[in-house]
């Protein structure tokens, strides 16, 4: 028997949990029985609990193990090879059920093709088919929105680029994914590097620029390194055309970058500091030229939206929220991973019945929802819709889509305290509300919890936030509030209200 | 390897047509040598015609330069919300009692989110990443680098 097809991860989140290990078991099994395999290395499939995932290609298609251990290896080839029950098994992968109640169109590729082989450019052709202007009249037209945070309907943005005047124009993707309990942009990156190259491309078509960045955080090396291979195989088979280039530029450990207009500044070679609209970076973006900056999800889904029509994507979702959400469940979650799915889930769909609820088995108490800016959820808002209106709606934020699971071991009042530190630790500095506000709410949040004035201090903290919210220059100081304030006002006994600490005053 | 300032030019040489180069000049030279030393300052001012004062505000601003050698080998624990649901404040606590003393070994640094937030929590050993991390698994990783 011979040239038997293995899948396993290259994915930073499968190393991290020894896939490579994993791999070394499988070629060494494999030479021991004389067996003739071919073992491609794939990006995740976003089963992150599942990690290490092996899969082994069978005529009614593959079937998956996991989460596999070095040692497990040799009994899973055998398993795999006869058919026979195994521990670890998990039967045909498209069946199991996180991924079977999925829709995948940004992802569709992710963890089921190696990364750096060459896919055909459909939607780069269905764009240039098209011509400049009907592409970006598709993207409107699909509803797609920033898919980094802040939801800016992409195909407008894309047309005030095109319709700017400047010598040159630039297509800058963020790739800053900072906030915690997300890596739908790394997972996207290490698992079909060419989506997000392809998307790019379709931008620069679109709008008119020659000039690609892709600047990625320090601390996703594996996707620097994926997607740079990937480029260099874009480029030898010309699949980005003679008129566009892609240049990757590194963070340095400032989540600030994030910002669109930190990013620039830091792109131009300065400290990360944030710029003041307007100008609009889509007027005076990157060294002054009109430029779009897209999240890395956003300039993904593009492809699939001109090779399939913007209709197929309006299609899904909800009210102005059209499409797919990949959603990332992160922390104290038992099935942890990437969903993607039509916007309108419920944010207890995902919790409880997706994620499995808490890791640690016992209760779900709080759930943050957009990364360290989103505000913390109680179960009481369970039936919030996944939908950027709704989250609005109740003072959340959905954000770039990751859900951080705590259990009921949190401390609200150290998490509030936690999101004020960040802010301090973080800041630019540029702004007064942020970088002086941040430290003197640390300071505030000590005081309620230690007992002194509460009732004084907290009604400074919530002044405080609101300078914060409507005094400062971006998201970081103006989104610190989310945290701290859905805190105080959903779990307020751990500030010490109406607890004993109260009833001692 | 021990800052060496021609080698230094170098590499400020090598990059220094980059549109907006201070970042990609800064992260080879860090790269090199582990650290960037004051010394750099001048010639990468010079080089790129910004004030040096421009260049220590960018050498300061971002997290990852460091302006000393740090030791043998660099651990970044995540300190961020994922982890911390996972229990990650106790394994810092813990992973700086037992990495005391041993600076010439081993730098501790903090790291917000490095993107393996379902698999919680994590860290990251000399570029190599851990996943699900038990203390024991922690006291293994540190035990390595100091031994």
């Amino acid at each position: 028997m011979s040239g038997l097809r293995f899948f396993l991860p290259r994915d930073a989140g499968a190393l991290a949990v020894g896939a490579d290990a994993v791999a070394k078991a499988v070629h060494a099994a494999a030479q021991t029985r004389g067996l003739d395999i071919d073992l491609v290395r794939t990006g995740s499939r976003g089963l992150y609990w599942l990690e290490p995932m092996l899969e082994v290609e069978t005529p009614q298609g593959r079937i998956a193990f996991g989460p596999v251990e070095a040692d497990e290896v040799a009994a899973i080839l055998d398993a795999a090879m006869t058919g026979k029950p195994h521990s670890k098994s998990l039967g045909p992968t498209g069946a199991i059920p996180f991924l079977a109640r999925q829709t995948r169109l940004t992802f569709e590729r992710c963890g089921i093709v190696d990364p750096l082989a060459p896919v055909a450019f459909k939607g780069l052709e269905a764009a240039r088919a098209l011509g400049a202007a009907a592409t970006i009249d598709a993207v409107t037209k699909s509803g797609l929105r920033g898919r980094g945070g802040a939801g800016f309907p992409t195909g407008i943005k894309w047309n005030t680029v095109r319709a700017a005047q400047g010598t040159r124009k630039y297509i800058v993707c963020n790739a800053d994914e900072g906030d915690s309990g997300t890596f739908a942009d790394r997972m996207l990156m290490e698992g079909d590097p060419f989506a997000l190259i392809e998307g790019m491309a379709i931008a620069g078509f679109a709008v008119g620029a020659t000039k690609g960045f892709v600047y990625i955080r320090s601390e996703y090396p594996h996707a620097i390194a994926t997607l740079d291979a990937a480029l260099r195989i874009a480029r030898a088979n010309k699949l980005l055309g003679t008129d566009f280039d892609i240049e990757i530029r590194v963070g340095a450990g400032a989540y600030v970058c994030g910002e669109e207009t930190a990013l620039l500044e830091s792109l131009e070679g300065r400290r990360g500091t944030v710029r003041a609209k307007p100008p609009l970076p889509a007027h005076r973006g990157l060294f002054g030229m009109p430029t779009v900056v897209n999240n890395v999800i956003s300039l993904a889904t593009v492809p699939w939206i001109l090779a399939n029509g913007a209709d197929a994507y309006r299609d899904f979702g909800m009210g102005k929220s059209r499409g797919t959400m990949p959603i990332q469940l992160a922390g104290n979650v038992k099935h942890g991973g990437l969903y993607e799915t039509a916007f309108g889930v419920t944010l207890g769909e995902l919790v409880d019945d997706i994620g499995g609820g808490t890791a640690t088995g016992r209760p779900v108490r709080a759930v943050q929802v957009g990364g360290p800016l989103g505000a913390y959820f109680p179960r009481a808002l369970f039936d919030t819709p996944f939908d950027y209106e709704a989250f609005a709606a109740r003072d959340g934020l959905i954000g770039h889509g990751g859900i951080v699971v705590f259990d009921d071991c949190v401390d609200m009042a150290a998490q509030a305290r936690f999101a004020m530190e960040f802010c301090a630790h973080e800041s630019c500095g540029k702004c007064t509300p942020c970088r002086i506000g941040s430290t003197r709410g640390v300071e505030t949040i000590d005081k309620i919890v230690a007992g002194t004035d509460r009732a004084a201090n907290t009604a400074l903290l919530e002044d405080l936030c609101q300078t914060l919210k409507f005094g400062s220059l971006c998201a970081l100081g103006g989104f610190t509030p989310y945290p701290v304030m859905s805190a105080l006002h959903h779990f307020p006994e751990d500030f010490g209200a109406g607890g004993k600490l109260a009833a001692a005053e | 390897m021990t800052w060496d300032n021609a080698r230094a030019d170098a590499i400020i040489e090598a990059h220094k047509a980059l549109d907006g180069a201070a970042l990609p000049i800064l992260h080879a030279l860090q790269k090199e040598f582990g650290y960037i030393d004051d010394a750099a300052i001048e010639p990468v001012a010079k080089a790129l015609n910004l004030s040096r004062a421009e260049i220590h505000g960018v050498v300061t601003f971002y997290h990852d330069f460091r302006a000393t050698k740090p030791g043998r080998h660099v651990l970044r624990v995540c300190r961020a919300e994922a982890c911390q649901s996972r229990g990650a404040d106790a394994l810092v606590e813990h992973a700086t009692a037992r990495a005391k003393g041993h600076d010439a070994a081993l730098t501790l640094e903090p790291v917000f989110c490095l993107g393996l937030c379902a698999t919680a929590p994590a860290a990251m050993l000399d570029g190599e990443l851990h996943g699900r991390l038990t203390q024991r698994r922690l006291d293994a990783l540190i035990d390595g680098c100091v031994r």
